[in-house]
C-alpha cells in the first residue's frame, strides 16, 4: 500500500485504442497510459457525458501492469442494467474519447511491498488482481504470489489461458482455479481448507489482497482472519452494489 | 464535452435534485471498507474524546447507552458514487457528548479513530449544530458491523468516508490533520454538492 500523499491527475480525454473480448459478457479496452503511472490494483474513473450535459461516473480496476507499452487496460462486463457498462458493452468503439480520471484507490501492491502474496478474486473481482499478477512477473519475479480465483465455469473466468500459462512457466506464481458451478468443484465455495492449504503453499502472507462481490469478500476475509492472518494485512475491494 | 452515443439513463427529476453531481441512486447498501470487518464486542468498548493524546472523556458501553438520544433521517453519498435516500440513525450527537463531557471544543478540528486504525478529519463546525453523531442504531436495530457497528460516526452532509466506522474515539487537533483516505489524494473537506472528491476538486 502506497502512503505517500498525491493529488489525483484532473479528468483527461482518452482515445480508445483497441477492444477484445475477454470473455463472453466481459471487454477489454485499451487507453494511452495515464499522465501519472499507477500502482497494480488501483481504478481510474470514467466519466461519460451525455448531449443534454447529464453525466454518468463509475470505477474501473486497472488490469494491465503499470508502465505497459500498450497502456492501461480496463475489463468491463456488459451487464444489461449498467448505464455506464452497458455504454461500453453495445456503444463504444475505437477512436471514440472517454473522459479518465485516476489512478485512485489503496488497493494496489507494487515490488517494493515484498511478499509473499496471496491474491483472492472472486468474478470480475480478479482485474485488480490480475494487474499485480502481471506486475510481479516484470519487476519482482522473486516475491511469491499465490491467486484463488473462484469463479462461475471456465468460459467465464478472465485471463483464463494467461494465468494458466503464467502458474506453469513463471517460479514462485500458483494459481487455485475454482469453479463453482461446473465440473467436479461445482457447488463448492472458497473454504477454510482451501485458504489453509494456500497459506501451507505459500507460507504466511506479508500481503493479502480481496476483490469481488460484496457476500465474497466479507465471508473471505473472515476466513483469512480465521486462518491467522493479520487483519491489518488483508486489504478488501468489492464491486457492485 | 459529449460522449459519443451516450444518452445515459437520467433519473426522475425528483430524484435527480436530491443527487449530488456524478451521483447514482441505489437501494442497496454497499460496504466499502480497507480490510476485514473488525470484530468489536460492546464488552469493553470505550469511547473516548481525547486532546492530543490527553482523554478527555471516555464512556463505556452501558454509560453511553444513558446519554441523550439523537435521531436523524436523510440522504447519504459515498465518494465511489452511490447514493442512498432516506436513511434512518440513532445515536448521540456530538454536542450531547460534549455537554454530557462538561466541555468546549478545545480546537477547531478532530480526526475520527477507528478500531481498525482508520482515521479521518472532520472540522468541529461540521459535528457541532446536530451536524453529527456517533450513531448505535441503524433503521431502528443495531448497526450491522459491516455497516461500522456497535458504533460508528455520522457526518451525513460529508461524503461517507468521513463517517469512520467502528469509531473509538475522537482526538481533537490543533491544525486540519489528513487521515487515511485524506493521506491518498481525497479532500480535505468532502463536500458532495461541490463534488469535492479528490485534493483540488
Amino acid at each position: 500500500m502506497s502512503g505517500t500523499a498525491f493529488s489525483p491527475s484532473p479528468w483527461r480525454t482518452a482515445t480508445i485504442r483497441a477492444i477484445k473480448p475477454v470473455t463472453p459478457r466481459v471487454k477489454s479496452f485499451r487507453f494511452a497510459p495515464l499522465d501519472r503511472p499507477h500502482r497494480a490494483g488501483q481504478h481510474v474513473d470514467v466519466r461519460l457525458t451525455a448531449p443534454d450535459g447529464y453525466q454518468a461516473q463509475r470505477s474501473y480496476s486497472i488490469a494491465s501492469a503499470p508502465g505497459d507499452p500498450a497502456g492501461i487496460e480496463l475489463m468491463i462486463e456488459g451487464l444489461e442494467v449498467g448505464e455506464v457498462s452497458g455504454f461500453f458493452d453495445t456503444v463504444a468503439e475505437v477512436g471514440d474519447a472517454i473522459e479518465l480520471r485516476g489512478p485512485l484507490g489503496a488497493f494496489d501492491w507494487g515490488p517494493g511491498d515484498g511478499g509473499p502474496v496471496l491474491l483472492i478474486g472472486g468474478g470480475s473481482g480478479v482485474v485488480p488482481l490480475l494487474a499485480m499478477v502481471r506486475e510481479r512477473a516484470v519487476r519482482a519475479p522473486e516475491v511469491p504470489m499465490l491467486l484463488i480465483y473462484s469463479v462461475r465455469n471456465a468460459a467465464e473466468a478472465i485471463a483464463r489461458a494467461e494465468l494458466a500459462a503464467r502458474s506453469r512457466d513463471e517460479t514462485g506464481f500458483d494459481l487455485t482455479l475454482l469453479l463453482t458451478r461446473e465440473g467436479a468443484t461445482a457447488g463448492r465455495r472458497i473454504d477454510r481448507v482451501m485458504i489453509d492449504t494456500a497459506i501451507e503453499c505459500l507460507g504466511m502472507p506479508r500481503h493479502a489482497f480481496v476483490c469481488g462481490g460484496n457476500g465474497f469478500v466479507g465471508t473471505v476475509a473472515d476466513l483469512l482472519v480465521d486462518a491467522g492472518v493479520k487483519p491489518g494485512v488483508v486489504r478488501t475491494e468489492r464491486f457492485g452494489g | 464535452m459529449a460522449t459519443r452515443g451516450f444518452t445515459g439513463r437520467p433519473p426522475a427529476a425528483a430524484i435527480r435534485e436530491r443527487l449530488p453531481p456524478g451521483q447514482y441512486l441505489t437501494d442497496d447498501f454497499p460496504v466499502l471498507q480497507l480490510g476485514p470487518t473488525p470484530r468489536v464486542s460492546t464488552e469493553g468498548w470505550r469511547f473516548t474524546l481525547r486532546q492530543g493524546s490527553r482523554p478527555l472523556a471516555s464512556w463505556t458501553w452501558d454509560e453511553f447507552a444513558q446519554l441523550p438520544r439523537t435521531r436523524w433521517s436523510g440522504d447519504i453519498h459515498c465518494v465511489t458514487k452511490w447514493s442512498k435516500f432516506d436513511t434512518a440513525w440513532e445515536g448521540v450527537s456530538f454536542d450531547d457528548l460534549l455537554a454530557a463531557a462538561g466541555l468546549e471544543a478545545p480546537t477547531g478540528f478532530v480526526l475520527a479513530e477507528g478500531h481498525d486504525d482508520y482515521t479521518t478529519n472532520v472540522p468541529v463546525a461540521d459535528l457541532t449544530g446536530g451536524k453529527a453523531m456517533v450513531a448505535t442504531l441503524y433503521d431502528g436495530k443495531p448497526i450491522p458491523p459491516d455497516h461500522g457497528g456497535p458504533a460508528r460516526l455520522l457526518v451525513p452532509h460529508l461524503y461517507f468516508w468521513k463517517s469512520a466506522k467502528w469509531v473509538k474515539g475522537l482526538r481533537f487537533t490543533e491544525r486540519d490533520e489528513a487521515g487515511f483516505w485524506e493521506l491518498r489524494g481525497y479532500h480535505m473537506y468532502g463536500d458532495p454538492w461541490r463534488e469535492q472528491r479528490f485534493t483540488g476538486d
